[in-house]
């Protein structure tokens, strides 16, 4: 086949590796050389035509085909199964709802983060279980890079550039897991937000790194469901009210709390939520000797630490420890950057 | 057998395949400087004069041939300029 993409020809003394880095087409770790056997071979993973145009990718707005994305799946080292999952999930970001150009050009050290629902996630051999928000899976580690790398490649953004993050986090070098459904009687995050179990889904959430919450004496949901709270109020800052989502990453052991129980997800919700109401006058600015805080004329108030549907709930760990994760969000609302989901096309 | 020295490009393709030119040296004092003869008649003879020249103020000359005038440089010639001289002097003569 024919490729519309522009051929870069190296010296045969060239290191292809060093070629490529000086080339700024990595992340900071070496890529998998895009030769157009490999690319072929990827384009072999999605019913999609190679020169059909899928995104606008920001910071630049180039229009982008599936060869392209193609390419920089190979660079992430994915097989050629995980492209409908690279180009769905180009889909849900490059968006105005969830604005991938402010989510790059933030100081705030946030990234896209992926979360792969349906069959699709079992039959590619993604890891929800032991270190699912960590390395070591073929899936989740490349998927999320290789969408990184098109942002980086196709769109213009890297750090220093339009990426001004102050800090920044490892999880952008691409952070994608999927959910543990089968094991769950709750229904699935991509299920609460309006799809079918037999439907694959991918949902963007604009998040910083996890943070680890530990619980390990609590046997009620009541008392746990109150630890859980505690930590989530403390979210980006303890001072900011539902401006900003987070995302909760419930362990197979803490959530077997709730299920034991006889909880349902939506009772879940509506008691976490009860247990993050917070007395506007312990962080107006200036109580406690603290500058930052809500205006003067919000005190004397109970107001919920997140929106409506600010709180996502993913299920997903290894079998053994009293631990969640809190994924902290950014900016929300249509000023931000809203979760948004999408189906996969395979 | 995958060839690796021929890539697709992974950018958007709005800047020039090849990279930028380097920084001009402001001396060529103790450098080494490339002559490239483009195989076009009497070009010797020009840059033999230019390599006495060269060596007589104290830079090192290496010379390189490319296989003819009508073609650009093989890659592999502009990457053994590139990765042994500090300059490149190319020979147009006629």
């Amino acid at each position: 086949m024919e490729f519309n993409s522009r051929q870069i020809e190296l010296a045969a003394q060239e290191d292809t590796y060093e070629a490529m880095f000086e080339r700024l087409w990595t992340d900071g770790l070496p890529v998998v050389p895009p030769t157009a056997e490999r690319v072929r071979k990827m384009l072999e993973g999605t019913s999609r035509l190679a020169d059909e145009i899928v995104v606008s990718v920001p910071p630049n707005l180039i229009e982008c085909t599936v060869e392209k994305i193609a390419i920089n799946a190979v660079m992430a080292g994915c097989k050629p199964e995980f492209l409908p999952v690279v180009i769905s999930a180009l889909e849900t970001i490059c968006t105005e709802e969830f604005n991938m150009h402010g989510v790059l050009a933030t100081t705030m050290s946030v990234g896209p983060i992926f979360v792969v629902n349906g069959p699709v996630s079992r039959d590619i051999g993604m890891n929800s279980g032991i270190n699912v928000l960590g390395h070591g899976n073929r899936a989740n580690s490349t998927i999320g890079r290789a969408i990184q790398l098109v942002i980086h490649n196709v769109g213009g953004g890297g750090p220093g550039g339009i990426d001004r993050s102050t800090l920044g986090h490892m999880g952008k070098q691409g952070f994608c897991f999927s959910e543990n459904e089968l094991s769950s009687p709750w229904p699935s995050l991509a299920e609460s937000r309006g799809y079918s179990s037999s439907q694959n889904v991918v949902t963007a959430f604009t998040g910083e790194g996890p943070r680890l919450v530990m619980d390990q004496k609590s046997r009620t949901p009541e008392s746990l469901i109150r630890t859980l709270a505690e930590h989530l109020i403390s979210t980006v800052s303890s001072r900011v009210v539902l401006g900003m989502d987070a995302m909760l990453v419930l362990s197979p052991e803490h959530a077997a709390r709730f299920h034991e129980a006889g909880w349902s997800r939506d009772r879940f919700l509506e008691e976490i939520t009860e247990n993050m109401m917070i007395n506007t006058d312990n962080i107006i600015a200036g109580s406690n000797g603290i500058e930052e805080g809500l205006p003067a004329e919000l005190k004397e108030m109970s107001l919920p630490k997140f929106r409506p549907g600010g709180l996502l709930l993913a299920q997903a760990g290894g079998p053994a420890g009293l631990f969640s994760a809190i994924i902290g969000g950014w900016l929300n609302g249509p000023a931000g950057s809203e979760p948004t989901s999408k189906e996969i096309l395979l | 057998m995958t060839n690796t020295k021929v890539l697709l490009d992974p950018t958007s393709e709005s800047a020039p395949s090849e990279r930028t030119l380097a920084v001009r040296p402001k001396t060529l004092t103790g450098l080494t400087v490339g002559l490239l003869d483009i195989s076009k008649e009497r070009g010797d003879i020009f840059l033999n004069r230019l390599e006495e020249k060269l060596t007589d103020n104290g830079m090192k000359v290496l010379r390189f041939t490319k296989p003819t005038f009508t073609k650009p440089a093989p890659v592999d010639l502009r990457y053994e300029i590139a990765s042994k001289c500090d300059a490149v002097i190319e020979a147009l003569a006629d």
